[in-house]
């Protein structure tokens, strides 16, 4: 699905934060990213979610290379890749319906089109009460849903979520856990960046370790 | 805790029964949402960048008074405009006929030629030869009341109107006049109107020069105000890319914003412009009191703007609006370029 091969990357003229990175993220796979803060686990997010471009290396996401795509091209890829963000990243302005809409419209959906499937969505997140409400007035919890149910709208192939759990309480997280379970049960590759060593122990899942650059593979 | 037991009921959610988010799109499933009446209660979407961050109020009344000053220009432009062509068609339609008195003639009866020779020739109208009391009234800034004309050298004045300029013959005229009358002269009055159509032509060009200064200025006034709006929007713009709105999606939608901003600021500025024409041309009338003023604006034929001028108007407000939206939807997509 995404393959890296030799990837390293560094920052204008600094160190390379990521070394020789090889490794694939295979289709209905599930795994989490690990490595203690600094180490260059939302770099390697943002590299799988194409905003950044490797210093060198080859990165192929849905089979074709990265460098040799066009602007106008990585839209219809990062389509196929839902993120979600330790910030959420919701916009005030808008209701969680909105929010969770947000892909949709994008895409030019008409909203007679996708209401039924926003509603469904957010009810199946814990959020039918909710929908109406714009994302200052949610708890943590319910933002980091709504952040989920936005990048999910679109049922991509792969979810990439960076600390989805660094911002609730340890009974939140597991059932947040366990919805992107259910998730890659339902067939989407699913990344988790993380450093929560309580929540990688509930799943016996590939555990991709990222230390001074460098990645280990634990599967 | 609500929002936990919330999530327990989340947590217990994702049960491929309870509405797998690979489902709704079945067609069991969305009539059920439908009649749950959930979806009915939203309220309509909301602008993806919300109204309030573009710099409102303050960009329209920029756009209003540069429309309101563009709008004044092309009023200006098409009253001069007309009024020059005017007197150039004016210089076939009047011609005076000036006898400077001379030594031992007798000016009543060399008018009485001179009138007769003009009534003579083709296309001529009306013949009049200005009466002592208007040549007095002529005079009198310079000479005083109570003037004796016929103790003076003073030229007297034959007015020619020309009714069917095609068939007349200024050439003929001079010729005729200047054979029967002594001291009699011609004067088509096509110096004094070429000079005044030179000056309204070069007043047209600076007229046409002040516009596209202020349309211009009102683009970077729109550049400025897009890139402002991009920055105070960056959360929103990076959040388009991330759910993968196109480069072109993220310009329509701050373009939406300022289409109608322009409309608004445009249309504001054209009223506003065709409420001034309106006023300056009932004050200008003769009826509404304001003798000087009427009487200054004459010689521009009036300052009743003209159907040309109402119509530079629309043209303005169209051409305002369609410049705010391509200005930002250009100043978007640059500014894109710009932060990949």
């Amino acid at each position: 699905m995404i393959r890296f091969e030799n990837v390293g990357l560094r920052y204008g003229m600094g160190p390379e934060v990521l070394r020789d990175l090889t490794f694939e993220i295979r289709p209905q796979s599930f795994q989490f990213l690990t490595g203690p803060s600094g180490a260059g686990k939302t770099s390697l997010m943002r590299l799988l979610f194409l905003s950044l471009k490797p210093t060198r290396g080859l990165i192929r996401a849905f089979g074709k290379d990265t460098s040799a795509l066009n602007k106008s091209q990585i839209p219809a890829l990062r389509r196929r890749i839902g993120i979600v963000f330790q910030d959420f990243r919701l916009l005030d302005h808008l209701t969680t319906y909105e929010n969770v809409a947000l892909p949709l419209r994008v895409i030019g959906q008409e909203e007679s089109q996708y209401r039924s499937d926003v509603v469904e969505l957010l009810k199946w997140v814990g959020l039918g009460e909710r929908m109406h409400v714009l994302p200052p007035v949610l708890s943590g919890g319910e933002k980091q849903r709504a952040a989920i149910a936005r990048a999910l709208i679109t049922r991509p192939e792969m979810l990439l979520a960076d600390e989805p759990t660094g911002n609730v309480d340890p009974p939140l997280a597991r059932r947040l856990l366990r919805l992107f379970i259910e998730l890659n049960r339902l067939g989407t590759s699913v990344v988790i960046a993380t450093h929560d060593l309580a929540l990688m122990d509930q799943v016996d899942a590939r555990r991709m370790e990222l230390g001074e650059g460098r990645l280990q593979i634990h599967d | 805790m609500t929002d936990d037991d919330r999530t327990q009921r989340a947590g217990r959610g994702p049960r491929p029964a309870a509405g797998r988010p690979a489902a709704p799109r079945r067609a069991k499933a969305a009539p059920k949402a439908r009649k749950r009446g959930a979806a009915g209660e939203l309220r309509p979407s909301a602008p993806i960048v919300p109204p309030q961050a573009v710099a409102g109020r303050a960009l329209t009344l920029v756009v209003a008074i540069m429309s309101f000053l563009a709008c004044l220009t092309i009023g200006a432009v098409t009253v001069i405009h007309e009024a020059a062509s005017a007197w150039s068609n004016d210089l076939l339609r009047e011609v005076t006929i000036q006898i400077r008195p001379a030594e031992g003639v007798d000016m009543l009866r060399e008018i009485e030629k001179a009138t007769a020779a003009a009534r003579a020739q083709a296309g001529v109208g009306t013949v009049r030869a200005l009466s002592d009391q208007e040549t007095r009234n002529l005079l009198q800034p310079w000479l005083g009341a109570g003037l004796d004309l016929e103790s003076l050298p003073v030229p007297r004045l034959i007015q020619v109107q020309v009714a069917a300029p095609a068939a007349f013959d200024l050439g003929a005229l001079r010729l005729a006049v200047s054979a029967e009358v002594r001291g009699a002269s011609v004067d088509d009055h096509s110096l004094w109107t070429s000079r005044l159509a030179a000056m309204a032509n070069a007043v047209v060009l600076g007229g046409i020069a002040v516009l596209l200064l202020v349309l211009g200025s009102m683009v970077l006034s729109v550049v400025f105000a897009t890139r402002a709006a991009m920055a105070g929007n960056r959360d929103v713009v990076e959040v388009l890319h991330f759910v993968g709105a196109e480069d072109s999606f993220v310009a329509r939608e701050f373009q939406r914003h300022f289409l109608l901003l322009g409309l608004q600021g445009g249309l504001a500025g054209g009223v506003a412009a065709c409420l001034v024409f309106l006023v300056l041309g009932f004050l200008a009338d003769e009826r509404s009191g304001l003798q000087g003023l009427a009487r200054s604006m004459d010689m521009f034929g009036g300052v009743s703007v003209g159907v040309g001028g109402y119509l530079g108007v629309l043209a303005i407000i169209f051409l305002v609006t369609v410049l705010t939206a391509a200005t930002s939807r250009l100043a978007v997509r640059a500014h894109l370029r710009r932060i990949e």
